[in-house]
């Protein structure tokens, strides 16, 4: 086991860059998770990790080693694809014993490390079958276990449940963080689904166009986005961003959101607004579960107003509800015995002490 | 209420099934006549070679049915099994056979697996050259081949030519392009992630090819093989032009040089001797039919 840490590194194929200058620092024992869209460059960083892919500038360090030029196999790590790629023609055992069978590992050895990996995944009924004989679920651990039995510093996974169906995703989800409990290795993880980075990672990194958007736990990164990018791809529903502007009215800062709706900030949230130019075009970051029903007795800073409906989506336990604010669709999570209907109005609450006020040229979180 | 609606709703009119099905007997019917054609066009020579390899030369040359025999009779067979000369021509033709189909895969089955896999300058021109090649045809390059082996058995001292072992480095021009491209189109359908895990296992290339691309590969191999051996069996030109004296003759010019003697054709044997020469690809189609066609479409399909 050990820690890995990437400096400055850099993919470039031909005049692309993939992958514009990385430091990440990833701790001994810890689960770290790449998230991003599609061409974030979360694969190609994954993959000069294991080394499939030579770097182009920087240092990754694995153990405290720098690894630019050594080859996967002697980078002791292991990798877990999104199509499981196991060998066909091998039986779950053989496929699971591969690579310890290439590294001359004493025959009993072998065997007790894949009866102890099968025991932790599941799977020693399926030992003695071929692949194709294994239903997507069963192939993945197999996958997994093929990782497990070469013990190695690091764990890596290129989006390993995407090909899953989403009951099966779930189950998995929890069997991973169920085996990364038992065998503590540092783990890798890459996935483009928000959620699986949320529930598996001790940290999340978010990129977006090759770089780092933000490192953080789960909740700081919900909680407190630095940025719109990951305010919006963290969080489902996501995030509602309203134009908005500063102004001083009756000696308090208020967001105005159109010509007649505008709220007074809480005492908190003004003292850390007050230098914003009032002129400035800013964004309202505003999660829907903040966009409530109004109550009868609301906290100082849960402001209500009246909002028109347009759609209404019950989910069982909370029901979402659309509404368009001057051409912006807005979100809100309300109580599913709230009354709410489609074109219908509704007294609702907007919850400002869990507002996010961003920079909408920059796109910073102030 | 509703309930009564929706039983008089239900349908009058009778639903006519079956109407896919007849289309399929259709289309049945005019593939079972086609195949029937193409089976008789392709089954009467060689019927007809057996109606006359059983035949005395005093029954070809007789003015009855050729369709028919009357006097069947197996001394054509006999004649030749117990003749030195053509089982020589049988040994010769397997050994450069089985020769070439080793040499073949050698060499075919590594340059495939590096032109398909390992990205190195002018891989993707070399694949498209070593396709070329095989388009152009033999009666073209048994000249300069022959040159070439003649300057080679000069300057070596080593002879060459006239000798049935010429062979095995003739043959391979003509067998090593084909099965290396059939085998880089067999080897690219094989998922990428497959040698990314075997390398991350701790396979170098050489491990990689052996343990897990030929495994996974073994009906385009089977497939490659089945071709060099029977380009290798069936090559005419080639030895027509290298091998001369009787001795270094392989089986199609061994028969046509020794059974045709002037303007006298020694039929019955001609016809026996193609017959038995054409046994053992027949044989090893039969058997290995189902992997040569999985390989072949899987080569026609990619790349």
């Amino acid at each position: 086991m050990a820690e890995v840490s990437l400096r400055k590194v850099v993919k470039r194929y031909d005049d692309v860059e993939a992958v514009r200058g990385i430091d990440l620092d990833i701790a001994d024992h810890e689960f770290v998770v790449l998230v991003g869209p599609s061409g974030c460059g979360k694969s190609t960083t994954l993959r000069m990790i294991a080394g499939l892919e030579d770097i182009s500038d920087g240092d990754i360090m694995i153990g405290g080693d720098v690894v630019n030029d050594v080859p996967p196999k002697d980078r002791d790590i292991a990798m877990v694809f999104q199509n499981y790629a196991l060998y066909p023609h091998m039986t779950v055992a053989e496929n699971m014993s591969f690579g310890l069978r290439l590294k001359r590992y004493p025959k009993a050895e072998i065997k007790s490390r894949i009866t102890e990996a099968a025991r932790m995944l599941d799977i020693t009924d399926l030992i003695d079958r071929k692949p194709k004989q294994l239903s997507g679920g069963q192939r993945q651990r197999v996958a997994m276990g093929r990782a497990i039995v070469r013990n190695p510093k690091v764990f890596l996974f290129d989006e390993p449940l995407s090909n899953l169906d989403a009951k099966l995703r779930v189950q998995m989800r929890i069997e991973i963080k169920k085996v990364h409990q038992k065998v503590r290795t540092t783990t890798v993880y890459v996935t483009h689904d928000q959620v699986e980075a949320m529930t598996l990672a001790d940290r999340v990194v978010v990129m977006n166009k090759g770089r780092i958007e933000q490192i953080g736990t789960p909740n700081e990164l919900y909680h407190n986005p630095a940025t719109r990018f990951v305010a919006g791809f963290i969080g489902s529903p996501a995030m509602n961003f309203v134009p908005c502007r500063l102004e001083d009215a009756n000696e308090r800062l208020h967001i105005r959101l159109t010509d007649r709706l505008a709220f007074p900030l809480p005492g908190p949230r003004a003292a850390r607004y007050q230098s914003v130019s009032r002129n400035e075009p800013l964004l309202l970051g505003i999660r829907p579960e903040h966009i409530t029903e109004a109550r009868p007795h609301p906290e100082p800073g849960v402001e209500p107003f009246q909002a028109m409906l347009d759609v209404t989506e019950p989910m069982g336990m909370e029901t979402l509800v659309y509404f368009t604010l001057e051409a912006t669709q807005i979100c809100g999570r309300v109580s599913p015995n709230a009354g709410a209907r489609d074109a219908a109005p509704l007294r609702m609450a907007i919850d400002l002490n869990n507002m996010h006020l961003l920079n909408e040229t920059t796109g910073l979180v102030i | 209420m509703s309930t009564l609606a929706i039983d008089k709703a239900g349908p009058t009119r009778k639903i006519k099934y079956g109407s896919i099905s007849r289309d399929r007997a259709w289309a049945l019917r005019w593939s079972y006549f086609f195949l029937v054609l193409f089976a008789i066009f392709s089954l009467v020579p060689p019927f007809y070679m057996l109606i006359t390899s059983l035949k005395s030369s005093a029954e070809i040359s007789a003015a009855t049915n050729p369709w028919w025999v009357f006097h069947p009779t197996l001394s054509n067979y006999v004649e030749l099994l117990t003749s030195n000369q053509f089982l020589r021509f049988f040994w010769n033709s397997t050994i450069v056979s089985v020769v070439v189909v080793i040499v073949t895969m050698l060499i075919s089955i590594p340059a495939a697996f590096a032109l398909a896999r390992m990205k190195f300058w002018g891989s993707a021109t070399l694949a498209t050259g070593v396709f070329l090649t095989y388009l152009i045809p033999d009666s073209l390059l048994f000249i300069p081949l022959f040159k070439m082996l003649a300057v080679v058995q000069d300057l070596t001292g080593i002879t060459l030519l006239n000798r049935w072992y010429v062979l095995l480095f003739v043959y391979p021009t003509l067998t090593v392009p084909f099965c290396t491209w059939i085998m880089i189109g067999y080897f690219a359908s094989i998922p990428k992630e497959l040698d990314e895990a075997a390398i991350i296992d701790g396979a170098s290339w050489l491990q990689t090819l052996t343990r897990i691309f030929i495994p996974v590969a073994l009906p385009g191999l089977i497939a490659a093989t089945i071709f060099a051996f029977t380009v290798s069996w069936a090559q005419f030109l080639y030895p027509l032009v290298f091998t001369t004296s009787i001795d270094q003759l392989v089986l199609p010019v061994g028969i046509t040089t020794t059974l045709i003697k002037g303007d006298v054709f020694n039929w019955g044997q001609i016809m026996t001797g193609a017959l038995l020469g054409a046994a053992p690809p027949l044989i090893i189609y039969a058997f290995l039919m189902d992997y040569y066609i999985a390989g072949l479409t899987a080569g026609a399909t990619k790349g």
